[in-house]
């Protein structure tokens, strides 16, 4: 009989124990998620794909990237998955201190990398490349703005999520919470490693 | 009640497998949580999978009416010729709603009514896997239905069709807002499906009760699944779809200007990668549905049980590639038009596998027609036709001709009206006993089931013959001089139809009808197993408890409740079933053996809350970005009072306490 009440006492919407997969509903519903995701993004990058050589002569993808700065941004923007990779690790070993450093070093880089994209948006825009200036402009900035709002999104998590560990207020289990985050941010990383090759790499 | 507490002998002891975790004791906001369990409270913030259910439902046949006096408002106009019961413009406005609401705020969320509902108790589950999602899935539907239907009001509905085809929906060619509440409506209930689909596929897959392999799930669970699928990867790409148009009215952008270089064909190829499987979301919850009504009613075990699971994948799957035979008009080219001709063939195959093992469960079975089964019967001979016109639109040439006419009108009538919604309808005769506990009467359910028949094939009949004479669809009107002479005359068969959507909506009528006399007060109520049904679903109480079941069952066979009522005596391949219990004792015996301290998540207020913030959004693009920013901050905080609550509500807040509250009070 108490074995009967540790069965159903399994909360239904937390993680963890007693699936029929073994996989918690949190991860399992992540994986849906970016599942759904990759199709968000597949919808823009054919979208660009398909429009990324109508532009006028001199407002081309040839003449306005700046491949040096870009690759410096998605270095950084690289370099904060591993940073997430050690905050996922820490949680793990129940270090609450160092899970909020990497976890606000993630944020922090991910911070360095949306205003790379703002910076560089502006001086798109300066050398006269504004969102309705060709049918190229417009699919960039749509594809990489969506991208740069994931990125946005995922930052405010990452922040809201070392203020919950500190007032030690997260609801469920508080490693897995970290893991998911992690999820989003790999997932998110993975996309502009996709777009960084296919939009700036190669040549229009 | 939150917590169901049972007298037990053993004192509940906690677990020490159980992790340790930091839940906080209350949750936050100025409110007490909502934990009433009756009165409006109990409905608008609950996060029970069959309140939403019911809910789901009869917010869907709402929308069902509206749509339909829509329909009937276009049947009126092309009843005569020259027309005058509307002008173009409204005219226009009236068959893309009538298709958006029908498509978008009836079929599917009244399938998204019977997969809340029933899923979770096919299963052997206590809810679905995130039910405060699932809740937010529902208020974010109801609320994107009103918005999109608020553009009635707020200077004209969309008028492009329900695939509104750019450029022709930009802003010069349709300068009122109705696209963009349009485009905006069909994001928040697209939300809505998307929160809907992972939640489902999460439920099903790992909350299946012990047991119940993937191949012992009843089959209409399996069809929910495979379009939860569907819905996850077809709804992303319409959402990008939509952004561009947004983009293109309220920005400036030219993803459709054709004089800006634009490829016309971006917004077909974007709406038909979602539009067509989108048809399969439509249609797949009502082939699980007579697939369960089926075999009950022919007293046989569904036939090839296998191959209709996996010709329902295989529909799934296939239903990617034939997006184009929507295009074959455009000028796609002989390679693409071959390649989707073919894959559109070939996507009749597992269809056609389906109707043969609908029939071949029939076939030799002890068949009783009562009213799920008359409509399941329906579902078979009505959406062979449907079918049969879908094969010869795959046939491109013979398809060019028909592109635009009446004809296709004909053909998805068929499919979506014969299809879905009969199945919908079998749906409802069949479940109304579990979910309301009252039978809804045979009598008037044959009315409603004859004049619905007859009513559809006199409304769409004719739509082929006059399709096939050259009638287009969407004019508003047509003129007797070109109404051609004879058998053929198109008048005619135009009145014909014209009548026959009264009929159908005397059907409809006959329906609500009965759900009313039905539950007047003193009518009996429903024996636990008025069907003599077989799957999980019916192991419990009708209605079902909040808990779903007592005690969560052990699954042993494919249509495990047939197995618990009936012994198989016979041996090797010869069966020979002798009933060993009624339906009443196998739930009898299960209320005989229920767990204690089963645990339910509380209710909240956030997800009406945050699915409030949609429109409100959406309502500030369109009129005034201060709108979006008040709608942003509710969000927000939304979100944030969501993912500081805790699933279930603290002791403290139940008024009088409850549980461990309760028992300190007692030792103090």
């Amino acid at each position: 009989m108490a074995d009967t009440a540790v069965h159903s006492d399994a909360h239904i919407e937390h993680a963890g124990h007693h699936t029929s997969t073994g996989l918690s509903n949190n991860k399992l519903a992540m994986w849906m998620f970016l599942g759904s995701e990759c199709l968000l993004f597949g919808g823009l990058i054919s979208t660009y794909m398909l429009y990324r050589g109508r532009h006028s002569a001199n407002l081309g993808p040839d003449q306005v990237w700046d491949i040096p700065f870009t690759s410096s941004s998605s270095f950084v923007l690289l370099m904060s998955s591993l940073t997430m990779v050690l905050a996922v690790s820490s949680a793990n070993r129940d270090d609450d201190r160092n899970t909020k450093v990497w976890l606000s070093v993630t944020a922090l880089l991910g911070a360095l990398f949306v205003a790379g994209q703002v910076y560089e948006f502006t001086s798109f825009y300066r050398e006269g490349l504004g969102f309705t200036t060709s049918l190229f402009s417009s699919s960039f900035y749509t594809l990489t703005g969506f991208h740069g709002v994931h990125v946005s999104v995922g930052i405010i998590m990452l922040m809201s999520l070392v203020g919950m560990i500190s007032k030690n207020k997260v609801v469920g289990d508080k490693k897995e919470v970290v893991e998911l985050f992690g999820l989003y941010w790999h997932f998110v990383d993975v996309v502009w490693i996709l777009i960084f090759t296919l939009v700036y790499l190669i040549p229009a | 009640m939150a917590i169901i507490e049972r007298p037990s002998e053993e004192v509940a002891l906690a677990p020490s497998s159980v992790p340790e975790v930091a839940t906080p004791s209350t949750s936050y906001g100025i409110f007490r949580r909502p934990v009433e369990t009756t009165g409006w409270k109990s409905w608008l913030f609950t996060i029970d999978h069959k309140k939403l259910g019911i809910m789901y439902g009869v917010v869907a046949m709402f929308f069902f009416i509206v749509g339909g006096i829509e329909a009937l408002l276009i049947r009126l106009q092309l009843a005569g010729p020259n027309g005058t019961v509307l002008s173009a413009d409204k005219y226009n406005q009236m068959f893309t709603m009538h298709a958006t609401t029908m498509v978008f705020l009836f079929v599917m969320p009244m399938a998204a009514a019977f997969a809340n509902y029933f899923v979770p108790l096919q299963i052997g589950a206590r809810d679905v896997a995130f039910p405060r999602i699932n809740a937010f899935g529902f208020w974010a539907f109801c609320f994107g239905g009103i918005f999109l239907n608020t553009s009635w009001f707020l200077g004209g509905a969309a008028d492009g069709g329900w695939f509104m085809y750019a450029p022709n929906s930009s802003v010069a060619f349709s300068p009122s807002n109705g696209v963009d509440f349009w485009g905006l409506g069909l994001q928040i209930t697209g939300i809505a499906s998307l929160t809907g689909a992972i939640n489902l596929i999460v439920t099903v897959i790992n909350m299946r009760a012990p047991g119940m392999s993937l191949m012992k799930m009843p089959i209409f669970t399996w069809m929910v699944v495979v379009v939860q699928f569907l819905l996850l990867f077809a709804m992303p790409v319409i959402t990008v779809a939509l952004f561009m148009l947004m983009f293109q009215r309220s920005f400036d952008a030219t993803f459709f200007s054709v004089e800006a270089g634009a490829d016309p064909l971006l917004w077909q190829h974007l709406f038909w990668i979602f539009g067509h499987p989108e048809v399969y979301i439509i249609v797949l919850p009502s082939f699980g549905i007579v697939s369960e009504i089926l075999p009950v009613f022919s007293k046989k075990p569904l036939f090839g049980y296998p191959l209709v699971v996996f010709s329902g994948a295989a529909i799934g799957f296939v239903g990617w590639g034939v997006w184009a035979h929507h295009m074959f008009a455009s000028g796609l080219g002989p390679i693409s038009v071959a390649a989707f001709s073919v894959a559109t063939m070939a996507i009749a195959i597992p269809t056609g596998v389906k109707i043969v093992n609908w029939t071949m469960t029939m076939w030799g079975g002890k068949i009783k027609f009562t009213v799920p089964m008359l409509y399941a019967v329906g579902v078979i001979v009505q959406f062979t036709i449907g079918g049969l016109s879908g094969v010869t639109h795959s046939v491109a040439p013979s398809d060019t001709q028909q592109t635009d006419t009446y004809y296709i009108v004909a053909h998805f009538h068929y499919v979506i009206f014969g299809g879905a919604v009969l199945g919908l309808f079998a749906g409802f005769y069949y479940w109304w006993p579990k979910m309301f506990g009252k039978m809804l009467s045979e009598r008037l359910g044959r009315w409603n089931f004859w004049l619905t028949i007859i009513g559809m094939n006199l409304t769409f009949g004719p739509m082929h013959v006059v399709g096939l004479q050259g009638q287009p669809r969407r004019m508003y009107v047509w003129t007797e001089n070109r109404a051609g002479e004879g058998f053929f005359n198109i008048g005619f068969w135009n009145l014909v139809a014209s009548i026959g959507s009264f009929v159908l909506a005397l059907g409809v009528l006959t329906f609500l009808i009965n759900v009313v006399i039905s539950h007047r007060k003193g009518t009996a109520k429903a024996p636990l197993d008025p069907w003599d049904a077989r799957s999980l679903e019916w192991i419990t109480t009708s209605p079902p408890k909040e808990h779903n079941f007592d005690r969560i069952p052990t699954v042993g066979h494919l249509d495990e409740f047939f197995h618990r009522k009936y012994e198989d005596r016979g041996s090797g391949d010869h069966h020979e079933f002798h009933q060993v219990a009624t339906g009443e004792e196998v739930v009898a015996n299960e209320e005989a053996h229920a767990e204690s301290h089963i645990h339910l998540p509380s209710p909240s207020y956030w997800p009406i809350l945050l699915a409030l913030s949609l429109p409100i959004m959406g309502y500030g693009i369109i009129f005034n970005l201060f709108l979006l920013f008040g709608g942003a901050v509710l969000a927000l905080v939304s979100l944030y009072g969501w993912g500081l609550e805790p699933h279930t509500a603290g002791d403290d807040e139940f008024d009088p306490p409850t549980g461990a509250a309760l028992e300190v009070a007692a030792h103090g």
